[in-house]
């Protein structure tokens, strides 16, 4: 591998920032008193407590005592999933999509396991370009529909989706609306103030803080049943002791992406259209997997039709770039990426596509760089695949992919 | 990130033997685009009998291009009966060993070279005359069988990571955990492996649990002049209510758990917890 890391996976996780960092390291080493204790010692880090989440509130535009500090973001999608079943144990219906992430998807398909009651999952189906039909969500909600658990922005193809009037219709027909925006929020503006959405989950360590922290946001009014069941943090909606640290970090963290989201939708956004348009122009075969431009302005996921993603980043890899891949080989499972599949990617492609992600501490540079490389890399695996110009069929012997890929 | 040998990385990286032989003696070719790894292998057989050359095409991961690349510089050299004997696993040996998900990556080059031989002699592909099992990937119980006795599988899970049988819809797992027992069976007359505890219904449980306290359980307490009734079953947890001399008995709680509990546990399900239900 290269010496020098070209970090184009921001979707997968942050570098923590410098700011960050700094703000965190006296909770590491002077300040280590328990904000729960009654001397002063502890009752400082308190302090700094509430004004971390006085930063998080701001930057999507909640209240302070509507956020509840948790592990990570897979822990705010449980929580809010299983307090709205828990709210309403009646209703046994809830609506969600095929491209969720695993923390809300594979929840809500082993919901019946947790709960040891069976619930009916409607999950939503997406067309080409990763986009929801509304009529289809709102012919889907019921009496019976306890929530509705929707991501914000898609992690792999960064698609957004229209959380607003989702939320609308389904607070206009009684229903709890939870939104997974661990991808949009840094991102993109949010303001809850406007919007009637009831569950929100962030995930600290996607918008430059640490890993192991995350909030949901809870609307006030809103019925809530603690999925950690413990002492009286956070008002006893989450009991455990705070993560002193990693919540300062996260406070700074979401007061610097307030303050960059402008950057982040001008120069991420060039710099992630010029490696896209890049790619697509110079490299025969390929095509963008997601819409256009109800899009995150970091995240750009490309097929390289005929050649195969893992070998694909352990190329790039030798450059130092870093990159995911939605194929197969990549996840460990013999099947491409939930996503691409819902979407109807071509199998051709879904093997071969390749997720960029950037942050504002990318470059131009580093741009040129990857599209200086990347062209022979494909070049140099299309060259090897026996599908590649060929008129071959794309299939032998009796292998026939009756599967979902 | 797959922890893959130096030696696996070099032969993905410089892949030896890229490319179609030339009036090729014989063409093998496995997998397909939509599963995610395909190989087109080709050889020539010199005059000597023994393969002079042996090329290669593969879509895939880098194990897939590292095992292609592999075989075709294993057989150089091979008459064609030795060419045979290559098993994956020597295939993964030579190159320092593959992760345990992608063995199926080397049974690809041991196909592709079946094939490619049955290709030269004009018979069939061996392997492809079974009955096919998992759609998906396009997988024949012959194949299964020959990589649960050659890598000594033992689960559905390592029949898919060696085979890809199983690792699409799911639906050929039951099929995948026959061949598993009959094959076993075969080698060492083993016994089948023990059925895993099925899930029983609840209907199913009550009647278990009403048929031991009957046949059991009501006649010794009853020598006592007590006597038990079944009052709820939710779950794991058997509400019972302790009746006649019991109900007075210091010992009760003792023999709820120490003996009704251990009782259902050993012939019903060994999760029960038994409670009296207060009035």
């Amino acid at each position: 591998m290269s010496d020098k890391v070209i970090y184009m996976d921001n979707n997968a996780t942050t570098r923590v920032a410098p700011e960050v960092l700094e703000a965190m390291l006296p909770y590491f080493s002077d300040l280590y008193g328990n904000p729960s204790s009654m001397h002063s010692f502890g009752g400082q880090v308190g302090g700094a407590l509430t004004l971390a989440k006085e930063q998080v509130a701001a930057l999507i535009g909640a209240t302070p005592d509507e956020l509840i500090f948790t592990s990570c973001g897979t822990e705010s999608d449980s929580t809010a999933i299983l307090s709205a079943l828990q709210s309403f144990p009646e209703k046994r219906h809830i609506v969600t999509t095929r491209v969720e992430h695993p923390a809300v998807k594979n929840l809500c398909e082993n919901i019946d396991n947790l709960t040891g009651h069976k619930h009916k999952v409607t999950q939503l189906p997406v067309n080409r370009e990763g986009v929801l039909d509304l009529a289809k969500y709102e012919e889907s909600l019921t009496e019976e529909t306890a929530i509705v658990s929707v991501m914000w922005a898609n992690n792999e193809t960064g698609v957004i989706f229209p959380v607003k009037e989702m939320a609308e219709i389904a607070k206009s027909r009684g229903i709890l609306f939870h939104t997974d925006a661990v991808q949009a929020v840094g991102k993109i503006p949010i303001d809850l103030q406007n919007l009637p959405i009831d569950f929100l989950s962030i995930s600290g360590h996607k918008l430059h803080a640490a890993k192991g922290i995350g909030v949901l946001y809870v609307r006030r009014g809103t019925p809530f049943v603690p999925f950690m069941i413990g002492g009286h943090q956070e008002h006893g909606r989450r009991g455990g002791t705070e993560n002193v640290a990693s919540i300062i970090g996260l406070g700074r963290a979401c007061e610097l992406a307030g303050k960059l989201m402008q950057e982040e939708n001008t120069r991420v956004k060039a710099m992630r259209d010029k490696l896209e348009n890049g790619l697509l122009q110079t490299i025969p075969n390929s095509m963008l997997n997601g819409h256009k431009t109800d899009r995150l302005p970091n995240t750009t996921n490309i097929s390289f039709e005929y050649v195969e993603g893992e070998a694909i980043l352990l190329h790039m890899d030798r450059y130092g770039i870093c990159a995911s891949s939605g194929s197969a080989c990549t996840s460990g499972s013999l099947e491409p990426s939930h996503v691409l599949r819902a979407m109807g990617v071509p199998f051709t492609a879904a093997h071969g596509s390749i997720r960029f992600s950037l942050s504002v501490y990318n470059t131009e540079d580093e741009i040129d760089l990857v599209l200086d490389k990347m062209g022979p890399i494909i070049e140099n695996l299309r060259a090897m695949s026996p599908f590649w110009k060929s008129d071959h069929p794309g299939k032998v012997g009796s292998s026939q992919c009756k599967c979902s890929c | 990130m797959w922890d893959y040998t130096d030696k696996v990385k070099d032969h993905f990286l410089n892949p030896r033997n890229v490319g179609e032989v030339s009036n090729a003696s014989g063409t093998g070719e496995v997998g397909s685009l939509a599963c995610g790894d395909a190989l087109t292998l080709t050889f020539k057989l010199g005059a000597d009998g023994r393969i002079e050359e042996a090329k290669f095409k593969t879509f895939g991961c880098a194990s897939a291009i590292a095992s292609s690349s592999a075989l075709t510089e294993m057989v150089k050299g091979l008459t064609l009966e030795e060419a045979e004997k290559i098993t994956n696993e020597d295939i993964a040996e030579y190159l320092g060993g593959l992760p345990k998900e992608k063995m199926h990556c080397s049974v690809m080059g041991r196909e592709a070279l079946e094939a490619a031989i049955a290709n030269y002699k004009g018979v069939p592909i061996p392997m492809a005359q079974g009955e096919l099992v998992c759609e998906c990937f396009g997988v024949t119980d012959l194949e299964i069988k020959r990589a649960i006795l050659e890598s000594n599988l033992k689960t559905v899970e390592e029949v898919t990571n060696f085979t890809k049988a199983g690792g699409g819809c799911g639906n050929c797992h039951d099929r995948i955990q026959e061949l598993i027992l009959e094959v076993r069976k075969d080698i060492r007359g083993e016994a089948q492996a023990e059925d895993k505890p099925k899930r029983l219904t609840n209907i199913q449980k009550i009647k278990m649990i009403e048929d031991v306290l009957e046949r059991e359980i009501r006649p010794a307490l009853r020598k006592d002049g007590g006597d038990i009734e079944l009052i709820d079953v939710d779950g794991d947890f058997v509400m019972v209510s302790l009746r006649g001399a019991c109900v007075s008995c210091v010992a009760s709680q003792t023999t709820l758990k120490d003996y009704v509990e251990k009782k259902l546990r050993e012939q019903v399900l060994d999760t029960l917890i038994v409670e009296e239900e207060k009035a």
